[in-house]
C-alpha cells in the first residue's frame, strides 16, 4: 500500500489517527490492559521483548510495511506514539536510519 | 491376490491413521456386541508409538461408542487427532494431518476396504495407503522404521498430547499473555552436549529451519569434532512445563575468541517460539559474554522463514557497527551471512523461565570437549 507523498497535512493527521486508534485496540485485545499513546510499554511491569516481536509482525501484516535494519530496535516499538511515527515514517516512503 | 504395494519414497511415517471395523479390530462395531482386537495389531501400536511414529483413527462410526470401545481396549491414549464420524475418509485424513502439522507425503492410511483406501488416493495422492492385511507386518518395512529413535522421538505422542492441554488451557485463558506464560512453570535447562544428545541436537539443525540463524545444518561428525575442540561450545537446551516436557528445543554453536564470541549457530524449535525461547536463549548468552568481558559476533543469513530470529537479535541490541573484534572472525566465503555485532551487557534473569546454565566463563573440565584438546 502506498500513500501519495503531497497529501494534505489534514490527511497525515487522519491517518495517524487512525493507526493510533488501530493500535491501542490492538494492544488492549492482545493484554487485557489499557495504554495511553505515550506510556511505556516495556518498562518494568509491562510487555515482553517478545510481545514487541508480535508488534513487528503485526506492524508489517496490518499496514503493508517492512521493518528493517536498524529500524528493528525495541525504541522504536516502546510506545503507540513511536509505532505510529515509524508507521507513517515507512508509508510515506520518508528516508529512514535503515542499517547497511 | 491384490494387496497394494506402495511404491515407497524414502520418507519415514510420521503418523499411521487406523480405520477401526476389520482393519484395528476383528469385527464391526455396529454390527457385533463384541469386537476383538488381536494381540499382533496390538503389538504394531505399542511398538509403532514406541518408535515416534504417532497414531490416529478414523472410522465410520458415531465418535462415542467407537471411542468408548478404544478406551475398553486399552488403546485409545495411542491415538491423536482422532476422526471418528460419517463424511469423506479424505477429508478426515486431511484433517489430521493439519491438526499434526504434517505434510500430506508422510502421512500412512490403513483400511480393510479397497474402496475407502482408493477414495483416500484418490484425492491424497501423496499418502501411502496399506491393505489391513498387511497389518501385521508394518512394523518390518522400512518406512515405518526410523533411522534413529532419540528420547524426543519415543514420547512424541506425550508430547503432542501435553501440547493439546496445554492450546486447551491457553484458549481458556483470558489475561495477559506473558501472565499465561508464567502459569505454565517453565523449565529451561541449558547444558553441554554429551554423546547422548547429540542426536537431537543434530535432529534439530535439521528441522528447526523458521528459527535457525543460518539455515546451516551440523551433521553428527561435524558437531562432534566441534565438541572435541576446547574452542568450541555445542550447548543444547531443554525445555519442560507443568503440562510435560518439550524435549529438546534449542541448539547453540559458540567459537570462542579472545574478547569475542562468535555465534555460530543459534536455533530454536518452531514449537516453542511463542514462548520466547529464543530471546530467553539470547538473553542467556549475552549476559554470559558480558561476565566474560567479551562481545559478541553472530553470524546470520537471512530466509523467508527465520525472520523472527532477526528480529531477536536487532532487539537484543546486535547492529552491523563496525568494531575492532570482528577482525578476530575470519570471512565467511557465503557473502549472504550477516555478522551482526553487539557490545555485550549484564541482563537480568528471565521473568517466565526458571533457568540452569552452565558458566561459559569458566573452562570446560568436565564437557566432552576436554578430551580432544590439542
Amino acid at each position: 500500500m502506498t500513500v501519495p507523498s503531497d497529501q494534505e497535512v489534514s490527511d497525515t493527521g487522519d491517518r495517524v489517527d487512525t493507526v493510533t486508534a488501530e493500535l491501542v485496540r490492538f494492544l488492549t485485545a492482545r493484554t487485557g490492559r489499557a495504554w495511553p499513546p505515550d506510556t511505556d510499554l516495556f518498562a518494568t511491569g509491562g510487555l515482553s521483548s517478545l510481545f514487541a516481536m508480535e508488534l513487528v509482525v503485526h506492524l508489517e501484516q496490518t499496514y503493508g510495511v517492512s521493518v528493517r535494519g536498524t529500524d528493528l530496535r525495541l525504541d522504536n516499538f516502546r510506545t503507540v506514539r513511536r509505532m505510529v511515527a515509524l508507521v507513517d515514517r515507512l508509508r510515506t516512503g520518508e528516508p529512514g536510519d535503515h542499517g547497511a | 491376490m491384490t494387496h497394494e504395494v506402495p511404491t515407497v519414497p524414502p520418507a519415514t511415517v510420521k503418523c499411521l491413521v487406523w480405520d477401526l471395523d476389520d482393519t484395528l479390530w476383528r469385527g464391526v462395531l455396529l454390527e457385533a456386541e463384541q469386537v476383538v482386537l488381536p494381540d499382533p495389531i496390538r503389538a504394531v501400536i505399542t511398538g509403532l508409538d514406541a518408535r515416534g511414529i504417532l497414531q490416529s483413527v478414523c472410522s465410520r462410526n458415531d465418535h462415542e461408542p467407537a471411542w468408548a470401545r478404544l478406551r475398553a481396549l486399552g488403546v485409545a491414549e495411542y491415538f491423536v487427532a482422532p476422526q471418528i464420524g460419517w463424511g469423506r475418509k479424505s477429508d478426515a485424513v486431511r484433517r489430521i494431518a493439519d491438526r499434526l502439522g504434517f505434510a500430506l507425503g508422510t502421512i500412512a492410511f490403513i483400511d480393510d476396504q479397497p474402496a475407502e483406501r482408493a477414495e483416500v488416493a484418490f484425492h491424497l495422492p501423496q499418502v501411502r495407503c496399506y491393505d489391513a492385511r498387511v497389518a501385521t507386518t508394518l512394523l518390518d518395512r522400512p518406512e515405518f522404521t526410523p533411522t534413529s529413535v532419540t528420547a524426543d522421538a519415543r514420547r512424541r505422542r506425550q508430547m503432542y498430547q501435553a501440547g493439546q492441554r496445554r492450546a486447551d488451557e491457553q484458549a481458556r485463558f483470558t489475561g495477559p499473555a506473558e501472565d499465561f506464560l508464567r502459569s505454565l512453570e517453565l523449565v529451561m535447562h541449558i547444558r553441554r552436549a554429551d554423546a547422548a544428545t547429540l542426536a537431537r541436537v543434530e535432529e534439530l539443525t535439521l528441522r528447526t529451519s523458521q528459527m535457525n540463524a543460518t539455515g546451516v545444518h551440523y551433521p553428527d561428525r561435524v558437531l562432534r569434532t566441534l565438541m572435541a575442540d576446547p574452542r568450541y561450545e555445542v550447548l543444547v537446551t531443554t525445555l519442560t512445563d507443568r503440562f510435560g516436557p518439550h524435549g529438546a528445543v534449542g541448539v547453540l554453536v559458540l567459537e570462542k575468541h579472545p574478547g569475542v564470541w562468535h555465534l555460530r549457530l543459534l536455533a530454536t524449535s518452531c514449537r516453542v517460539v511463542s514462548f520466547g525461547t529464543g530471546t530467553v536463549l539470547l538473553t542467556w548468552l549475552v549476559d554470559q559474554a558480558a561476565r566474560a568481558g567479551a562481545h559478541l559476533i553472530a553470524d546470520f543469513r537471512p530466509n523467508d522463514r527465520n525472520r523472527m530470529m532477526e528480529i531477536a537479535y536487532r532487539f537484543a541490541g546486535f547492529d552491523e557497527e563496525p568494531c575492532a573484534c570482528r577482525d578476530h572472525i575470519a570471512v565467511d566465503a557465503d557473502r549472504a551471512v550477516q555478522r551482526l555485532h553487539l557490545v555485550a551487557r549484564r541482563q537480568p534473569a528471565p521473568s517466565t523461565f526458571h533457568l540452569t546454565a552452565p558458566d561459559l566463563t569458566a573452562p570446560d573440565l568436565t564437557g566432552p570437549g576436554y578430551v580432544g584438546a590439542g
